[in-house]
């Protein structure tokens, strides 16, 4: 590659089909050998506004989005007003020659590069959408693609649509690709020149992610109500579920989502619903009835900024002391946070068999960023993934009793039909979940239920990931999806490490302690106002984390936002 | 073979003496001796205030959820063993105010479910304020002026929503109650059994002289699958004129035959084992 990492970004109206523009492009470039990552903003709005979906191309392994752009696709002005100064020098805009587009205030070191959007478009047929596949075909020649790799693609994407449609957009993408071979090949880079037998790699996005990763992990029934930013796991869902031979269903509204998953974990089915904040607010009440019912259901929660509808279609990382403590009383909760898609993945298909063991709800928290961006990945392997459903029975027990006490606090979990006699009661119960509220048994089932996340902590909860040296003289921590951009700017500064943590509750104080006494700076990393993940680590290890970057705009953290805090703290 | 002994538990009922609860309980203890209910077929669920309290005398595998909520933990629980049959207890706040919303919703679905409202028209359990289905001008402790409300009618909203099986019992009249409760299990679809029952403590006006009085059943001239003459009957209501019966049915294909996945075996019988999942990768590829 020419230039490495490689950024391109499309910008255009909401409704102009920009994501897919992005996405085509950035599947051209997994097929053509390389990795990428993409990152998309746009506003809570079908038609309008501005949205902008950025593909980085890289060689090994692209994990977040960066502030420089190589290569822009402007669908409008608003794009090169709002852009243009992201633009590397000798970098390029692609934008329509019939357009009125001022270009007067780009820096004069990037290549203008004026292709006839409407014309080509309106040569081949009439759906103005043909324009972005014009772009798709130019933006392709500049990178010095392989034109085959996107026709192949355009006939998979548009195949369902008939043989018209197909065809139409292979001339639309022809057209655009040979104009600018020809007209401005000087300025071409050599980017994504295929490569001889490329391994083979998916594309995927943290939505999708946990919906491969609920599958993978033997999933049985999912409700799931729509919200930004995880309506893509449904759609993922309710697509494969007769070929799997689990159920999707479409609540009313989050109360029945985790009530109905709470009725059919009741029944023995591996169940999940998903939501975002404002959607678990309403699943609090169903949260701490799994708990107490010890009946074994995912959530997973996708963040984003703000309470109430706050900033609906951007990303954060408000969520985390709310999950850890949302719901009156007390009772065992798993809370997990991915940092990235494959992590998204795992947790997603380890939290189902974590529910079933421990019979008690799990969470998984993702963010507005994990949800949208794809990034490009060998196919999983999960060959060494088993399905642990814990102590379910499917046998008649003599003398059976559901809330039996035992020394790890998990009792043999018998379901309905199977002749056993037991009551999953919402009221505090005695072994066979007969209502009481006698002192005695009150005492004795919460420990019981609590005695649970103990053993978790032991047999099962993962210590957190440091990244670089051991000894480092600043020391990064965080959580979720600001991973990406730390990796990437830390890889310059060979004497600063970072703890990425994963395990919310229980939480692996010991270690995380252990590793953080030995930091000579700390600085704590988040997307929210107070410092959430700081406040935990404070409250289990004693450890009082001073210099919080924080960002609650919505917007990630960029690697180059990562390295300038870097440089400042370390003086360079 | 279901016996009545068999269903005893350890618990004695704790409701008031002359509670229709107590009526209610009896009646679905003789349905389920009648048809074979028992821990291999059935599975009860039960939402919160007095109602709530059967599932401990009662021996059925159950689940007592939160407040409003019984409906969907039933739902979630059909969409999960279909083979089971599953009968959900609520009351008319239960059902009507906090879970208005599932319930609606369940009707229009058509969830092979049963539903049974405990309709006593007060909240009891917190010791007496209006609910749902008191009457216009109640006097309780939340409306020491009158009930400003209205009440709303269950049998009308479930047939407005979509319900396919919408009758009314009268606890008091524990066979006409059990012979009901059989029908709308034997009803392929969502069945509404809006049981009037009295509260003797709480609410001194729709007592059990008052029902006796006034309640009437509905004879074989009215026509069930007449949805227009269903919304007539369920619109009764006065001195000798409170309907009980079967208002409406009709047959449609059922939520759960609807689903290919569970249309022959119930879900859990599905292996959620996935050891091989390749070709699924392949097409994000």
């Amino acid at each position: 590659m020419e230039i490495i990492p490689y950024s391109i970004k499309v910008g255009g109206q909401a409704g102009q089909g920009i994501k897919s523009a992005g996405q085509i492009l950035a599947k051209v470039a997994t097929r053509s050998g390389y990795n990428i990552s993409t990152y998309t903003e746009f506003p809570s709005i079908i038609r309008g506004g501005h949205n902008v979906t950025q593909v980085v191309i890289g060689e090994a392994e692209v994990t977040s989005p960066i502030r420089k752009c190589d290569l822009l696709l402007a669908l409008n002005q608003d794009t090169i007003d709002r852009h243009k100064d992201e633009l590397t020098d000798k970098g390029t805009i692609i934008f329509n020659s019939e357009g009125r587009i001022d270009t007067s205030k780009v820096k004069k070191a990037v290549n203008l590069s004026p292709i006839p959007l409407t014309k080509f478009a309106s040569e081949v047929g009439s759906n103005e959408l043909l324009e972005n596949t014009v772009i798709v075909g130019a933006a392709l020649a500049m990178v010095g693609g392989d034109l085959s790799i996107l026709t192949d693609l355009l006939k998979a994407e548009y195949g369902s649509k008939g043989d018209d449609v197909v065809e139409a957009n292979k001339k639309a993408a022809s057209l655009g690709f040979n104009y600018a071979k020809s007209e401005y090949s000087k300025n071409i880079k050599k980017v994504l020149f295929k490569k001889g037998n490329p391994e083979k790699k998916m594309m995927l996005n943290g939505c999708e992610a946990v919906g491969l990763g609920a599958i993978a992990g033997g999933l049985q029934f999912a409700a799931i109500y729509p919200m930004s930013p995880i309506t893509n796991i449904l759609h993922v869902l309710a697509k494969y579920q007769e070929r799997f031979g689990f159920v999707y269903k479409q609540p009313e509204d989050e109360i029945s989502a985790v009530n109905m998953a709470i009725g059919a974990a009741y029944a023995g089915a591996r169940s999940l619903t998903t939501t975002s904040g404002g959607g678990f607010c309403l699943m609090s009440e169903g949260y701490g009835l799994a708990g107490i019912t010890e009946t074994p259901i995912v959530i997973v929660d996708g963040m984003r900024p703000g309470p109430a509808t706050g900033l609906p279609t951007w990303s954060g990382q408000g969520d985390l002391q709310f999950l850890l403590h949302a719901h009156q009383g007390e009772f065992p909760r798993i809370v997990l946070a991915a940092g990235d898609i494959k992590e998204s993945f795992d947790l997603t298909m380890k939290a189902l068999n974590l529910a079933e063991k421990y019979q008690t709800p799990v969470v998984v928290l993702i963010d507005k960023n994990i949800c949208d961006g794809d990034q490009s990945y060998p196919l999983f392997d999960i060959s060494k993934f088993a399905l642990d459903r814990g102590k379910l029975t499917h046998e008649k027990k003599e003398n059976y009793k559901r809330y039996e006490y035992t020394d790890d606090g998990i009792s043999v979990r018998s379901i309905p039909g199977f002749g056993n006699y037991f009551i999953a009661n919402s009221d505090e119960h005695d072994e066979e979940g007969f209502s009481t509220d006698e002192s005695d048994i009150a005492i004795a089932q919460q420990k019981k239920r609590m005695r649970k996340l103990g053993i978790c902590e032991k047999e099962d909860m993962e210590k957190p990931v440091l990244y670089g040296p051991e000894n480092a003289d600043a020391t990064v921590v965080s959580w979720g999806s600001n991973k990406a951009s730390i990796l990437t700017a830390i890889a310059n500064f060979p004497n600063v490490n970072f703890l990425h943590i994963t395990w919310m509750n229980p939480f692996p104080a010991d270690e995380v302690k252990r590793i953080l006494s030995k930091a000579k700076y700390l600085i704590d990393v988040e997307c929210n106002f107070t410092g959430q993940l700081a406040g935990l680590i404070t409250e289990k290890t004693g450890i009082m984390i001073l210099d919080k970057y924080l960002k609650y705009d919505g917007r990630p953290f960029f690697p180059e936002e990562i390295s300038d805090k870097l440089k400042s703290v370390l003086n360079i | 073979m279901t016996e009545l002994k068999d269903l005893a538990t350890k618990c004695s009922p704790n409701w008031c003496p002359g509670c229709g609860n107590i009526a209610i309980w009896g009646a679905f203890k003789n349905a389920a001796v009648q048809k074979g209910w028992d821990n291999t077929n059935t599975a009860i669920v039960a939402g919160i205030g007095c109602h709530g309290h059967i599932v401990n005398f009662i021996r059925f595998t159950s689940f007592e959820g939160l407040h409003g909520r019984a409906i969907p933990v039933a739902t979630g629980i059909k969409l999960a063993n279909s083979r089971l049959n599953v009968f959900t207890f609520t009351g008319d706040g239960d059902c009507l105010a906090e879970g208005g919303n599932h319930f609606i919703h369940a009707c229009r679905r058509n969830h092979n479910i049963n539903v049974f409202i405990h309709d006593n028209a007060i909240y009891a359990l917190t010791t007496g304020q209006t609910s749902p289905t008191s009457p216009h001008g109640f006097k309780t402790k939340s409306t020491p002026y009158g009930n400003p409300d209205y009440p709303i009618n269950p049998v009308a909203l479930a047939i407005a929503s979509g319900a396919t099986f919408v009758a009314r019992a009268y606890a008091g009249d524990i066979q006409g109650t059990a012979e009901l409760m059989i029908k709308a299990n034997e009803h392929q679809g969502i069945s509404i059994l809006d049981i009037l029952q009295p509260c003797v403590t709480f609410n001194k006006e729709a007592d059990h002289t008052f029902y006796q009085k006034n309640i009437y059943k509905i004879d074989s001239s009215h026509d069930v699958t007449n949805k227009e003459a269903a919304f007539k009957k369920a619109l009764e209501w006065g001195e000798k004129q409170i309907p009980i019966g079967i208002f409406y049915e009709t047959s449609e294909l059922t939520h759960e035959s609807k689903i290919p996945q569970i249309s022959d075996v119930p879900l859990i019988d599905n292996n959620p084992e996935r050891k091989d999942l390749t070709q699924l990768f392949e097409e994000f590829v």
